[in-house]
């Protein structure tokens, strides 16, 4: 039997290992095997939109532009590092280094999508497992505000819906009941039309309550009633449930997240019941996660010029406007952010280190371009579930790792 | 994907038997199973006031042409790569039972169906459940599919 030589994707947050690059080259891939279409597009684009050192618009070396960059961050008095989930833990970490080291503000996407949740999580409020259990033994997944067809292309076929397991010998359909709570007729909910609920936004928590309601055996007040109590019945029957909360459903709840607490606690008094977050770039829970063991907290740190976590930290906006040198690192905030912040990233000067051209690299004053991680450099990282992957870069590349520009940088500081 | 009735309409509906069925409800049916071949119909090419008609009918029954020997057609444009109907696939899964059956993506040629550089493709068509006289109508990756980007004729 042939030994198949597996690779990564680090498309999103799945963190697929089963990819094939039978003819890969250094600076090309063709026919690339289970590699789905975003995973695809992720990897593609780098060949037709590499970045060039630029400072200030025009061409440097990449010497020159991390001497510029250091020099930034130097004379830099509130400097903000901001981005770092597509980026590996090992260069998380030195990235954490150079911001102990320069007293940064350091913040990542997850303030404006799972950090409350994510919070939770990995305080153990909230109960999880590996997406290994999900398929092994989950029969009841619901999705609730988010779209793993359109997110996690691969969610359903690896993990949560189609694939056997252990317990789960005849899976979906049979064995498996897919439930989908969206505020739109989703490609997901499109596989499952009659366990699908829809909600108005910002009606999560009303339908929240009446999922509480009918535990409780009473009418609920929202919704179709009928459907209401049959979703009541699922959950009775139910062996082990899974509930991935998106985006959608934690921007509606907010400041109500103890209630989504008391659903899950609730729950669990009838059945076995986990939450799995869904992240949306790869190394998201590898960052919150790091951060966690260092300060306790997930999001918005200011660390002290002692190299300590201050106690209390602005908000990201506060610290944008106040930023005197910004180091993007692994992320597009201002394709990703809201326009009021996106303009404050703007107007600020921008370090960006990011394999590919993107918005945020249009704007900012230095840019540094980096190998792209997966392809090009191997590490590991925290799958979307918090299962370590470790992985080997597939083709060649003369490219600098992020963790060795930012060791450089902060060498020249 | 075309019905046969949609066929049916712009047929002459004169059931004059040319094509060697008995009525052209038959010829439909048959012309959407691909047994039958459009030119058949002689009256549709031989009579004018058919002209009209043989434009549209020819439009609708191109896509057909395209399919494969199983009735299947798949749409690159809308498929995302999910690589549901490759865990659905029963056949798949015989074939590869540790890997497609666990939800990883396949390693060995001997799959229908497969996801190569983004998109699905399908390979050893005589192995579907659909091949053949003998076919059973298994919809195993048309029903997973969430953006409809496979079907059958």
């Amino acid at each position: 039997m042939t030994e198949f030589n597996y690779k990564t994707c680090t498309g999103c947050s799945l963190i697929c290992e089963d990819i094939l690059f039978p003819d890969a080259v250094s600076g090309s891939f063709s026919h690339a095997k289970n590699l789905c279409r975003k995973g695809q597009a992720h990897y593609k684009a780098l060949f037709s939109e590499r970045a060039e050192p630029l400072v200030e618009g025009s061409e440097v070396s990449l010497d020159q532009a991390i001497e510029k960059a250091a020099e930034i961050l130097r004379k830099a008095r509130a400097p903000v590092i901001y981005g770092w989930s597509n980026c590996t833990l090992e260069a998380q970490e030195a990235g954490l280094a150079l911001a102990a080291k320069i007293g940064a503000f350091v913040d990542d996407p997850s303030s404006y999508c799972e950090g409350q949740l994510m919070e939770r999580i990995l305080s153990g409020k909230i109960p999880s497992c590996t997406l290994d259990d999900v398929r092994n033994f989950a029969d009841t997944t619901i999705f609730w505000g988010s779209d793993p067809s359109s997110t996690q292309p691969r969610h359903l076929s690896r993990f949560s819906y189609f694939p056997r397991g252990e317990k789960r010998q005849k899976s979906y359909e049979e064995e498996r009941t897919c439930i989908v709570v969206d505020v739109r007729e989703s490609p997901t909910a499109k596989l499952c039309p009659n366990t699908t609920y829809r909600v108005m936004p910002g009606e999560d928590l009303q339908f929240l309550e009446a999922v509480l309601a009918v535990l409780e055996g009473k009418i609920p007040r929202f919704g179709d009633k009928k459907k209401m109590i049959e979703l009541g019945s699922i959950i009775k029957k139910t062996e082990y449930g899974v509930i991935f909360p998106g985006p959608a459903m934690l921007d509606s709840l907010r400041d109500q997240m103890d209630r989504f607490e008391e659903l899950v606690r609730r729950l669990n008094e009838v059945t076995t019941f986990k939450v799995v977050p869904m992240t949306g770039q790869y190394n998201s829970r590898g960052f919150s996660q790091l951060l966690f063991d260092r300060t306790g907290r997930v999001k918005g740190v200011r660390f002290a010029a002692s190299g300590e976590a201050a106690a209390e930290a602005p908000s990201l906006v506060e610290a944008v406007k106040g930023a005197d040198g910004i180091l993007v690192l692994g992320s597009d905030p201002l394709l990703d952010l809201p326009i009021g912040l996106a303009r404050a990233f703007a107007a600020a000067p921008i370090i960006a280190i990011d394999p590919r051209l993107s918005l945020t690299a249009d704007v900012a004053r230095v840019v540094i371009p980096s190998a792209i991680s997966g392809l090009e450099t191997g590490g590991t990282a925290l799958r979307t579930d918090g299962v370590k992957v470790t992985f080997e870069p597939s083709i060649k590349s003369d490219h600098l790792a992020d963790e060795q520009i930012l060791t450089r940088i902060m060498e020249e500081i | 994907m075309v019905s046969a009735m949609e066929i049916y309409m712009l047929l002459p509906k004169t059931n004059c038997k040319k094509c060697g069925l008995p009525t052209c409800m038959a010829f439909a049916v048959g012309l959407l199973g691909r047994e039958k071949k459009l030119e058949e119909c002689t009256p549709l090419f031989e009579e004018k006031k058919y002209e009209a008609k043989l434009a549209k009918l020819k439009d609708i029954v191109a896509p057909l042409e395209s399919a494969s020997e199983t009735g299947l057609i798949i749409h690159p444009e809308k498929c995302f790569g999910c690589g549901n109907c490759v865990i659905a696939c029963p056949v798949n899964v015989a074939a590869e039972p540790t890997r497609c059956g666990a939800g990883l993506g396949p390693e060995g040629d001997r799959v229908i169906l497969r996801v190569e550089d983004g998109v699905v493709v399908a390979n050893n068509l005589q192995e579907c459940r659909r091949f053949g006289p003998n076919r059973v109508l298994c919809n195993a990756c048309t029903a997973t599919c969430p953006s409809k980007a496979i079907e059958f004729v």
